[in-house]
């Protein structure tokens, strides 16, 4: 799926990365605890997140994270806007909750980016 | 789990650096995990063995900026590895094997509501790195040592 | 749609308050900000969280969640299922990741709608 239907399903605006809604997506990965992001997210994801600080942006940078979707209407502070431009990591806000667009992705074919975590 | 002591020296280092970590500066955290990332991507290292550093170096770097005073990271480059050495001056580990446990941690509530402070850090440090080491000395500081085979 | 079904059709495994998967479950919150969680979620919602931490019990005992499933195989802390059993607040341990399962959940609950 193009991240311009992802844009779609979850009514997101796109803050960062309108020039990269042609990118294809298949998987993501949904958390606010950044060390589980860096536990188990891969490259080519979604980052579903409720946390909108620079160290998410850092993150998406160090995984190769394809985009990130803010969760809850979260707006980044300029500061962090600035980054991800420098970064080239495109981000897109929705109001719906982590609940709602983690459903709505994969009703729609998003599946995650790992199939379970056994101990 | 014991590393010989590596004569650096002697291995034809591609890249040699030190990178200094401020504590307490959560608005910069990371910085220096990007750079070294990039460096790494310059070099013209595989995308995994890129990746697996820079989260190691990530995570190292908000241990420093969550418990330490200052740090810092030694990363050298050679022909099969890609070595780290996180050095920090701060509180130390009084016992690490319990925190090296999934699940143990003494962050604060502010570090926790950046979505830090699991207990993962270390345990994702040793399991991205094929050679880790650790040792601390309270009130002085924590140094760790990791390799990531890159053949 | 109760626990029970939940649990029988995603495999979960029940680690507190077995009597009680007859609650009722009226939506869903996925989050592992415990503030965000307790301004957010409502009554009824379970609660998808990797929070193994004792305050979990709290917070889906005070806003009235019909339980909670740890994700990423996480088990939760002695003291958390302690708290748990004595508060009779289901906890429920899954192998896969958020996404995966409020996934899955979100469809079980849509079908029933």
């Amino acid at each position: 799926m193009k991240l311009r239907e992802v844009k779609e399903i979850l009514k997101a605006d796109v803050i960062v990365g309108k020039e990269s809604l042609d990118m294809e997506v298949k998987t993501a990965f949904g958390a606010d605890l950044m060390s589980d992001v860096l536990a188990f997210a891969k490259a080519g994801s979604l980052l579903l997140t409720g946390l909108a600080t620079n160290q998410v942006i850092r993150i998406a940078n160090v995984l190769d994270i394809a985009a990130i979707i803010l969760v809850r209407g979260k707006k980044p502070l300029a500061e962090t806007i600035d980054l991800a431009k420098k970064l080239q990591i495109p981000i897109l806000t929705t109001k719906y909750i982590l609940f709602e667009t983690a459903g709505r992705l994969y009703a729609e074919g998003i599946v995650g980016c790992l199939e379970k975590v056994e101990n | 789990m014991k590393i010989k002591v590596c004569a650096t020296e002697t291995e034809n280092s591609l890249y040699k650096n030190s990178f200094y970590i401020e504590g307490g500066n959560f608005s910069d955290a990371g910085t220096v995990s990007t750079r070294i990332k990039s460096i790494l991507k310059n070099i013209g290292l595989p995308n995994d063995i890129v990746r697996k550093s820079a989260i190691i170096c990530y995570e190292s770097e908000i241990n420093i900026v969550s418990y330490a005073r200052r740090g810092k990271i030694n990363l050298t480059v050679t022909p099969k590895t890609v070595e780290i050495e996180v050095v920090d001056e701060g509180p130390g580990i009084p016992d690490i094997e319990l925190a090296m446990q999934q699940g143990y941690s003494t962050a604060n509530q502010q570090i926790r509501e950046m979505g830090f402070g699991a207990g993962m850090g270390l345990h994702n440090i040793k399991s991205y790195s094929d050679i880790f080491n650790i040792s601390s000395e309270v009130a002085k500081g924590t140094f760790l040592k990791m390799i990531i085979n890159t053949q | 749609m109760d626990i029970e079904t939940i649990v029988k059709k995603l495999n979960l495994k029940v680690r507190s308050a077995s009597d009680r998967l007859k609650n009722n479950v009226t939506g869903g919150y996925t989050g592992d900000l415990l503030s965000d969680v307790m301004a957010n979620s409502h009554e009824g919602d379970i609660w998808i969280t990797r929070q193994v931490h004792q305050n979990i019990v709290a917070i889906a005992t005070l806003k009235e969640h019909a339980g909670i499933i740890l994700v990423n195989s996480c088990e939760p802390a002695t003291d958390t299922l302690e708290k748990a059993v004595k508060e009779n607040v289901p906890i429920m341990v899954s192998n896969l990741p958020a996404f995966e399962l409020t996934g899955k959940i979100y469809n079980l609950l849509a079908e029933k709608k």
